[in-house]
């Protein structure tokens, strides 16, 4: 006896199979439900609080939330220590985004272009773990290495070159009693943490770069350097662009690294957590939190004026 | 002109930098044995294990914060494998209306900064009246964890040539039995990479945690609080390198379980 070519349906299994053969949409929709579900409620939701939060009154006498409309709060913004705070923070997001652009570039550069085999392995890992390694170590490695009888202090007096660490401590806007509590640690810190968000893009850009029109700009009588200013940097540009949006929101958010290592200036994210904690100003922390998201809008919107995405 | 090893200059660069990322991690190690506990005294004036046993009985605090940061990973991962294994066999199966967007909402909660997020949990928990407890951490920690799995997924998922699936439905498995018997384990060390990195990292979280944690405490609070009031320095020493071994051994793991794709089955054509 030859079996049909159709087998009936053994059960609620095949039933549903045929269901999502007929109807693909209803399996793909099944799927998506719950990670959306999360995603939106809890995510989305949490966002939408944040922004009607960051409108709500406060009661100046008991401290009280009051759920009332105001701009007061972020009138209370633009208050010039509150500037301040908004204005160190972008600063230091850019001075970190710029330095790490800066270092990560030969380490992308070389492990896209000339590593191999194993090496290129062990450049991947090498970026990978200090990436995912954590944070809070590499943060407390850093207090150990800055501190004044750290290693860095007892290189220095080792070799005699404590009066430039001195000397770096005198400039204005750097000054501690040591690295660890000078701007100067904060800065160092930062784009130590930060700086494998910037070589994996910028690598990743890098390798798309044909060797051939490098050979071709060598062949039309470019020098290494032309090579580079008018070749090799503009395709690279997107991949630096997309790992600066890392960076620079990174700094823009973090509040561990300025509470341990620095003079305790305040950054936007130390003032939120001081602003929900002890004060108690859930509005005025709310509105803190909008300010890098602002940022950060305005920081994509003129990265794709400048045509990053255009490239990708 | 060009040589296979490249520059000098660039070569020396590049170690160079490599060495700026390992080196300072290492540091902590050394530390972890220091007899010196009032400062961070280099090179220290000696060296001994008796932290490792200090931390061990005399410091009953330790013990609850790495309970719950266990208990919380455990059960945000748990989460975000279920949830992003969903989200990329969605995402892989089809083009449709909103997917750009679907994407952008996936990725967002580790794109913009801990304390967005955390800020943002705070606020709904302000506005809900809803009582600090390990679940509203795990709120926290699961959604940048769906990301992680996400990723690892979609990886295998695009590497994974269709025919199988069709190869399976072809001798009269159902979608069920060609999701226990091939899907899964093809995707079974993809998932296992990806869970492991999204318990490294909710393990090792701080930032979105303070916000969502109220008073109790995981480990890198914990650890937080000893590093802005030091009590013994070399404990708090010993219990990074534990913390960063206990991030480290996962992402060695996820790395091996990920490279190539040979193993693959279908992917050789």
């Amino acid at each position: 006896m030859i079996a049909p070519a159709i087998l009936p349906a053994r059960g609620a299994g095949d039933r549903l199979t045929g269901l999502f053969w007929r109807r693909p949409a209803v399996l793909v929709a099944l799927l998506i439900l719950p990670p959306l579900l999360w995603l939106g409620v809890i995510y989305l939701g949490a966002l939408a609080a944040l922004l009607l939060q960051s409108f709500y009154a406060i009661d100046e006498f008991s401290g009280i939330v009051v759920p009332e409309f105001t701009l007061k709060t972020y009138a209370e913004l633009l208050r010039a220590q509150n500037l301040d705070i908004i204005l160190r923070t972008a600063l230091m997001a850019a001075a970190v985004t710029l330095a790490s652009a800066v270092l990560a570039f030969p380490i992308a550069y070389y492990a896209a272009r000339y590593a191999r085999g194993g090496w290129k392995a062990a450049f991947y890992l090498g970026v990978m773990l200090p990436l995912w390694s954590s944070y809070l170590v590499k943060v407390y490695a850093w207090k150990l290495i800055l501190a004044k009888e750290g290693i860095l202090g007892w290189a220095a007096s080792a070799t005699g070159t404590g009066f430039l660490i001195d000397g770096l401590l005198a400039i204005p806007g750097f000054e501690g009693s040591s690295l660890s509590t000078s701007p100067f640690g904060t800065f160092l810190v930062f784009t130590y943490v930060w700086l494998p968000y910037m070589i994996l893009p910028m690598q990743a850009a890098l390798e798309r770069v044909p060797a051939s029109m490098l050979e071709a700009s060598a062949d039309l009588g470019a020098t290494r350097a032309q090579t580079f200013r008018t070749v090799v940097l503009p395709l690279a540009l997107p991949g630096v662009i997309a790992g600066s949006i890392f960076t620079f929101s990174l700094t823009l958010g973090d509040y561990i690294i300025p509470q341990i290592v620095g003079n305790s200036a305040n950054f936007i994210g130390m003032a939120v957590y001081q602003l929900q904690g002890t004060a108690g100003n859930i509005p005025l922390a709310a509105a803190f939190a909008v300010v890098p998201i602002v940022i950060m809008l305005a920081y994509l919107w003129l990265a794709k004026k400048a045509g990053a995405f255009d490239a990708l | 002109m060009r040589s296979d090893r490249g520059p000098l200059s660039l070569r020396l660069a590049a170690i160079g930098g490599l060495l700026f990322l390992h080196l300072p991690i290492l540091l902590i190690f050394l530390y972890a044995f220091t007899t010196e506990e009032k400062s961070y005294q280099f090179p220290p004036p000696g060296l001994t294990t008796k932290w490792f046993g200090v931390a061990l009985w005399e410091r009953p605090d330790i013990w609850p914060p790495l309970l719950l940061s266990l208990k919380v990973a455990a059960i945000s991962t748990a989460l975000a494998l279920i949830l992003g294994t969903l989200a990329a066999a969605a995402m892989s199966r089809a083009r449709f209306f909103g997917r750009d967007q679907v994407t952008l909402l996936i990725l967002l909660p580790i794109a913009l900064p801990g304390v967005i997020t955390g800020m943002s949990l705070r606020s709904a928990f302000g506005i809900l009246d809803i009582p600090f407890s390990t679940w509203t951490i795990v709120l926290g920690h699961a959604t940048f964890c769906i990301v992680i799995v996400y990723n690892n997924a979609v990886a295998r998922l695009r590497r994974l040539s269709g025919g199988i699936l069709e190869a399976s439905a072809d001798l009269g498995a159902n979608g069920f039995q060609t999701f226990r018997h091939v899907l899964l384990p093809n995707m079974g060390s993809a998932l296992l990479a990806g869970g492991m990195l999204a318990f490294a990292l909710s393990f090792d979280e701080v930032i979105v945690t303070t916000f969502t944690a109220g008073q109790q405490s995981t480990l890198p609070i914990w650890m937080l609080n000893e590093l802005v009031r030091p009590r013994q320095r070399p404990v708090t020493n010993v219990v990074a390198v534990v913390v960063f071994c206990a991030t480290f051994v996962p992402i060695l793991a996820a790395f091996y379980l990920t490279r190539g794709g040979s193993e693959t089955a279908g992917s050789g054509k």
